[in-house]
């Protein structure tokens, strides 16, 4: 029933939601959504030196990212500029040396299109390697860290002073956006990465009551996006990356106002009776 | 007895400016020592390296093999995109047992709030929240950064007043940036007068008679201090011998 491509694309993409889900909470609380932005930017120059030098372009993207994110990381911490500022500038000419790279490669073969939003004609088995190998160590390392991140970022100093390593914490979280953008580049692309990080856990937020749960809410809620997005590509033709966020916009509104009305009834509810 | 922290000389620059002057100071047990100092004496920064989180530029801290620091900051942003209850903010990190948690939430009176959201509390409930979890790891020190100052004036008051007693009923240190010397005035036993470099460190009372205290703040400061000292002398009498006794 399935053609094997929307097979493909459905196990890479629900890969994808699932590591999404609960790195999309840091991105939320944390306010890193145009560092992951810029992250996603940079990766299109990864792509091109991934095509350029024949390695594999999901290496390319992996090393150029990391890269970058150090590069970020250090920038701001010597404060050089207004962390927005330095985003902005490192972003677009990240995007702008990447498309003068590709401008040099063969045109026959590269489909920019595809790299910006996502095509799920372009999913390999290779691709589903990278996304289950690079999504356990995510998940590995994440759950590992979980409390100290979460201490973190309510506190950092406090985090500091109970011990926790917070520089390397955070490296290690930079570290693990840079891959969630690098595997999820073929579903999503480029330009829309970021949402499938921010829009779920967005959702999420409203109807949950702890860390943990989410976590789980936005993986959930990734899952939904992502499968409904790939179906409406596959048959509806449609661009791929848009659609999912189209989903998880969709799944945003209808939510969050829901859940809204629902808390304020409950704590009008607690009010009355205490 | 060995000491909890030994600060020796510490100096600190930064882009050029110098932080903090040749500071020394030590940290014993059962000390409690108040930090004063107007706005960029680097009180902070003194806190950070001493408890290790900044490396001075010269000189050097040395911490004691049993000291466990539990740590109040200033305040905490509790953002409303998180979701996290007091109980489970409490439970992070932290591997204390039931009877040493529930000990620690009647003596800080946050029964109550344990399932509320973190975003939801007053400024004076969130202070007690911080100052449990500090509790939970049986510090042997406790450090406070300008613990009240974004609480009330009653607020600020019982805050203190528990500080008191947790100081008095337990075996620790505590070591605390306040600006709210006429409030802690009656617990606290020394006071550091912090300028860049140390003006004075004493007693209240003797502290309070010293020129570079009263050039600092003013005589009507110095008189305040004096006079709250000894009003309060004999509560202060009675925290040390209950001490003697634990």
């Amino acid at each position: 029933m399935f053609d094997d491509f929307v097979l493909r694309a459905l196990i890479a993409g629900a890969g994808i939601a699932l590591i999404a889900g609960p790195l999309g909470c840091f991105v939320v609380w944390r306010r890193m959504a145009y560092f992951g932005d810029s992250l996603a930017h940079s990766a299109l120059l990864g792509i091109a030196l991934g095509l350029i030098t024949g390695l594999n372009s999901n290496l390319g993207t992996v090393i150029v990212c990391s890269v970058f994110a150090v590069l970020l990381l250090w920038l701001q911490h010597i404060r050089v500029l207004a962390t927005d500022t330095l985003l902005g500038i490192l972003a677009h000419a990240a995007l702008s040396i990447g498309m003068v790279v590709l401008s040099f490669v063969d045109n026959q073969r590269f489909d920019l299109h595809a790299y910006l939003f996502g095509d799920i004609l372009t999913v390999t088995l290779l691709d589903i390697y990278w996304i289950f190998g690079g999504g356990f160590v995510v998940l590995f390392l994440l759950i590992k860290n979980w409390s100290s991140l979460t201490l973190m970022t309510l506190h950092e100093d406090l985090a500091r002073a109970e011990g926790v390593k917070t520089f390397w914490v955070n490296l290690i979280l930079v570290l693990l956006m840079t891959i969630v953008v690098a595997v999820s580049i073929r579903i999503v692309g480029i330009l829309l990465i970021t949402s499938l990080l921010t829009i779920p856990a967005a959702t999420a937020r409203h109807f949950v009551r702890s860390p943990e749960a989410m976590a789980v809410g936005a993986s959930i809620l990734g899952l939904v996006a992502v499968f409904g997005g790939i179906y409406g590509s596959a048959f509806l033709d449609t661009p791929t990356g848009p659609s999912i966020v189209s989903v998880a916009t969709i799944l945003f509104v209808v939510i969050v106002p829901v859940a809204s009305l629902l808390n304020y009834r409950r704590s009008r509810r607690q009010d009355l009776f205490t | 007895m060995s000491e909890l922290i030994t600060a020796k000389n510490i100096s600190v620059f930064r882009e050029g400016r110098s932080v903090l002057r040749d500071v020394s100071v030590t940290i014993g047990h059962g000390d409690f020592i108040t930090i004063i100092g107007p706005n960029g004496a680097g009180k902070s920064m003194l806190l950070k390296c001493l408890m290790g989180f900044y490396q001075p530029d010269k000189g050097e801290v040395t911490q004691s093999s049993d000291l466990r620091i539990g740590y109040v900051p200033q305040r905490l942003v509790a953002d409303q995109s998180i979701p996290i209850s007091v109980k489970r903010f409490l439970n992070l990190r932290t591997k204390s047992h039931g009877d040493v948690l529930q000990k620690i939430v009647q003596e800080t009176e946050i029964g109550r709030i344990l399932d509320q959201p973190l975003a939801v509390l007053s400024g004076g409930e969130l202070q007690r929240v911080l100052l449990a979890r500090a509790l939970l790891d049986q510090p042997t020190l406790l450090v406070l950064d300008e613990p009240a100052q974004n609480l009330d004036i009653t607020g600020q008051l019982s805050f203190y007043r528990l500080i008191e007693k947790i100081y008095r009923e337990n075996k620790i240190s505590i070591l605390m940036v306040s600006h709210d010397l006429h409030l802690v005035m009656s617990a606290t036993k020394n006071v550091l007068c912090l300028s860049g470099e140390v003006c004075c460190y004493g007693e209240p009372s003797s502290v309070a008679q010293d020129p570079a205290f009263v050039t600092l703040f003013g005589e009507d400061m110095a008189k305040m201090m004096a006079s709250y000292h000894h009003h309060d002398h004999p509560h202060d009498h009675s925290s040390h011998h209950g001490e003697h006794h634990v």
